[in-house]
């Protein structure tokens, strides 16, 4: 008994925020009568928040180097409004202007890195600027009106399904084969790990932890790809995401450049003498920063069908949010991507538990407020605890 | 301080503590790191409430129960921490009456505020304005600075922890005897200091602190104290030699510096470094003397990928051959290691663990195609843990939490597994307890016998004489001499330390 409850107390920071999503689910869950995990409800919980999640993404490589972006919404406008553009008023093939785009977020974050790491403007007053730039040339670039439809494809980013290879009447069968094919992804990894721990003469946790480890992680990708499979399966969108989580967490956990980000963001000059190169890290965080809020923007505008002057606002302070309350630090070098991704999905799931239950934005905003005051403050207050 | 206990969770940091301070005494307060000194002086000043510990305060024989520091200043007693309580961009009278403001109803009476402020630093013997910043002057003042505000409080027993840590030979010298002179005045004052010597110099009397308790307290006259016995006391043991023995093995120039001029980052006429000119051996140990502000961390910094300085002009040399060393990566791989000054700041990322601190330098070695293999990262980690006797219950202990010997350390095994010719360090030891010196130095005597180049840039002199083969020493930029290990004397360096150009 004791061992469990050491274990759990180790691990309650990095658990909290799961423990607190599945509260905050089942909560509304039997506050909306169980409209909120429906099939239909679900998808709809991804299509909504997948936006904010991309953005969260790249938000928490620069919170963890110790800067803030101000700036992604109005990026994420500006790109819609740049992809609208070239794909209605211009024509252009859907693919090659989905590139431009992305090229373009690179240079706009290029922009900003350069401010940021090379001149020392703390990115509070860059990314500043650039939300006010980059609000106005979205608003030029518009005319102050908004460009629509667009194709039919490039819809698809954020309106479209994976195709069911299989014809599945009642199910969406690919779903659930690909739900299969993930359980046996993790439990071939975890006993992977495993073997090489044990080659290497490691200190182990328990067959059975391992055991329920994977259990668990089993059941609830399989439990999510069940009820997804009963609407119309996995969208698009969810793929770029899951793909983007898995190189991202890779990165940052396994990868050099990772390590140079956390370094960075933990002791600049201790970073810096140690030979990482932290201008240089720091620029490309802000590159990629842009690229993933033009990601953004890109799908925003695909699932509104449109380019919005007013797009995008209050986006940057959701993606903050999110990586807040999935317990990255505001003095850097602290902070995940799967958190700041769990942070994004608690608030979203508020949004939507909220509005099904008929509450006005007015009541939203504050109990949203409420809510990232108080998961910082059990963070914070856990850690004075620990130390 | 009668019986005191002070437990923090999971470890008793102090267990029934005495200490007995004589009214009008300077008392020394010796201990190794970790010994307790500066949680018992936590405890005397306030800072840990009546309540949180066992044991009583008795001052002037009455029991007190401070709730916070304003108790315990409202009755005299002051305490000024190693690392300065000031606020740089206010002027030194702003920071003096922080807290005690001379006003009204709120409202502040600068007038009074400048001529107490005046009064209080003639008596400290600072001669700077009430309106300087405090940021434009140096540490040393700083510390005089602290202690005028000591002073406004009206402070009849002073505690200072480490005050000389940070201070070169002339300030040192100067505070210490600010601190006598106000013994003249009736100000008793409690002295945290690693420097055995000074405590030799100016104290009365002197309680040692080991794991936690009270070893002895001395007269210093009546029990003829000298630094060995203090030394004994803090560490239970005998410590015969201070510095390891070591047969030096020198062989073949293999690092060298030519015609090294470097000007300041931001002063753009102000030349830093003076036509400097150096070279390490094979196997040999170097030190660089010299006053504080004399060019030696400057010097290191600019040779090493040139992290200081403009307009850097000159030649480096390794192993016969000259290279151009223009960023930190290159002066690594050519083999260039620097163990920085100031390990919190520059040394360590404080909120990683040792593992990654340790291989922060080397993740190319421990990496494929940019991926880490965090398996033999563990491995290399507990190796040096295990080679350079790192005291932590694991790898994935927080170096923060590490005291600073061991954090020196891990700081050692990240640029010793980075696997280069030179190593420079600059104050290895400073902040250390006696034991890890002695363990830092055979560290440095093993990497000289595995026919490294170790420069030691260091500001004990006995440090320097104890450890070095050849000393250079620094003054106002420039190399102002060099001297063998056999010709070397504390005389002979402070002279040219001091030796002024022209």
């Amino acid at each position: 008994m004791g061992a469990i409850g050491e274990l759990f107390k180790k691990n309650i920071r990095q658990y909290g925020m799961i423990i607190a999503l599945i509260f905050i689910s089942i909560f509304f869950q039997i506050l909306t009568d169980g409209i909120l995990l429906k099939p239909l409800n679900v998808t709809n919980l991804i299509l909504q928040n997948s936006y904010i999640l991309v953005l969260a993404i790249g938000m928490v490589l620069v919170i963890i180097t110790g800067h803030i972006d101000l700036s992604v919404g109005s990026v994420a406008a500006f790109i819609g409004a740049f992809s609208a553009i070239m794909m209605v008023d211009m024509q252009m093939n859907p693919v090659l202007a989905v590139i431009l785009s992305l090229l373009m977020g690179a240079l706009v974050g290029a922009w900003q890195g350069f401010w940021v790491a090379y001149i020392k403007i703390p990115a509070f007053i860059v990314t500043l600027a650039g939300m006010l730039l980059f609000r106005g040339l979205t608003m030029i670039v518009l005319n102050g009106q908004s460009i629509a439809p667009f194709p039919k494809s490039f819809q698809k980013i954020s309106s479209g399904f994976i195709p069911d290879l299989f014809n599945g009447s009642t199910m969406h069968v690919l779903t659930l084969v690909i739900g299969v094919l993930l359980s046996t992804l993790v439990v071939y990894q975890e006993f992977k790990t495993r073997k090489i721990q044990a080659k290497y003469g490691f200190e182990q946790s328990s067959v059975w932890l391992s055991f329920a480890k994977s259990a668990a992680l089993v059941l609830v990708i399989n439990a999510f790809t069940f009820v997804l499979a009963q609407y119309n399966g996995i969208p698009n969108i969810l793929v770029i995401l899951l793909v983007l989580i898995a190189i991202y967490s890779f990165v940052m956990n396994r990868m050099t450049m990772g390590r140079h980000i956390y370094a960075l963001g933990g002791n600049e000059k201790a970073a810096g003498l140690s030979g990482v190169k932290t201008k240089r890290v720091t620029f490309w965080v802000f590159v990629n920063m842009g690229v993933l809020a033009a990601l953004s923007g890109l799908v925003f505008a695909a699932r509104l069908n449109s380019a919005t002057p007013k797009a995008g606002t209050n986006f940057e302070l959701d993606a903050i949010a999110a990586c807040f309350i999935g317990g990255a630090s505001a003095s850097g070098g602290i902070g995940t991507v799967i958190g700041a991704i769990i942070g994004g999905l608690v608030m979203g799931v508020m949004n939507n538990g909220m509005s099904l239950v008929g509450l006005g934005v007015d009541w939203q905003q504050g109990i949203k407020g409420l809510v990232l005051l108080l998961a910082v403050g059990f963070d914070i207050y856990n850690k004075s605890k620990t130390s | 301080m009668k019986g005191i206990t002070k437990t923090f969770p999971g470890v008793k940091a102090l267990s029934n503590v005495n200490l007995k301070v004589k009214e009008g005494e300077i008392h020394a307060l010796c201990g190794e790191n970790g010994a307790g000194k500066s949680t018992l002086m936590k405890v005397l000043s306030g800072v840990y409430p009546h309540g949180n510990y066992d044991g009583d305060i008795l001052y002037k024989g009455q029991v007190c129960q401070f709730k916070d520091i304003k108790d315990s200043e409202s009755l005299g007693i002051v305490i000024i921490h190693q690392e300065l309580a000031l606020i740089p961009y206010l002027s030194i009278s702003e920071n003096i009456f922080l807290g005690n403001e001379q006003a009204k109803r709120g409202v502040i009476n600068w007038n009074e505020t400048t001529v107490k402020t005046r009064g209080l630093l003639q008596t400290v013997g600072l001669k700077e304005s009430p309106f300087t910043q405090v940021s434009t002057i140096g540490v040393g003042k700083q510390q005089l600075v602290e202690i005028a505000k000591a002073l406004s409080k009206e402070v009849k027993l002073l505690i200072l922890d480490e005050p000389t840590a940070a201070l070169n030979e002339d300030d040192s010298e100067n505070l210490l005897e600010l601190i006598l002179e106000l013994k003249k005045q009736g100000i008793s004052s409690i002295i945290i200091s690693h420097k055995l010597n000074e405590i030799e110099k100016i104290a009365d009397s002197v309680t040692i602190l080991r794991d936690g308790q009270t070893i002895q307290t001395l007269d210093m006259k009546k029990d003829q104290v000298t630094e060995d016995v203090i030394i004994k006391g803090m560490v239970g043991r005998d410590l015969t030699n201070r510095y390891p023995e070591r047969t030096p093995e020198i062989g073949e120039t293999i690092f060298e510096v030519r015609n090294w001029n470097v000007y300041h980052p931001t002063q753009q006429d102000r030349k830093m470094l003076n036509n400097i000119n150096m070279n390490i051996r094979r196997g040999e140990v170097v030190g660089i003397a010299g006053l504080m502000g004399a060019g030696r961390t400057e010097l290191a910094m600019s040779v090493f990928g040139r992290s200081y300085g403009k307009r850097i002009s000159g030649q480096v040399f390794m192993h016969g051959k000259e290279v151009h060393l223009t960023d930190i990566n290159k002066a690594m791989e050519h083999g260039l290691a620097y163990v920085t000054e100031d390990r919190k700041h520059y040394g360590l990322i404080l909120i990683d663990d040792i593992k990654r601190n340790i291989s922060l330098s080397s993740l190319k070695k421990l990496s494929k195609y940019g991926v880490i293999n965090e398996n033999e990262e563990v491995l290399v980690a507990e190796e040096y843990r295990r080679k350079l006797n790192i005291k932590s219950p694991s790898i994935l202990q927080k170096t923060v939490n590490l005291s600073g010997g061991n954090q020196q350390k891990v700081v050692l095994s990240k640029w010793i597994y980075t696997g280069p010719d030179i190593l420079i360090l600059d104050e290895p030891t400073r902040g250390i307890d006696v034991g890890a010196k002695y363990e830092i130095y055979s560290i440095i005597n093993q990497l000289a016998s595995e026919g490294k180049g170790v420069l030691v840039i260091s500001s004990e002199l006995p440090e320097i004489l104890g450890m070095c083969d050849r000393i250079y020493i620094m003054n106002e930029g420039h190399i102002s001499g060099e001297v063998d290990r056999q010709d070397a004397t504390q005389e002979i360096l402070m002279k040219y330390m001091t030796r002024s150009r022209g």
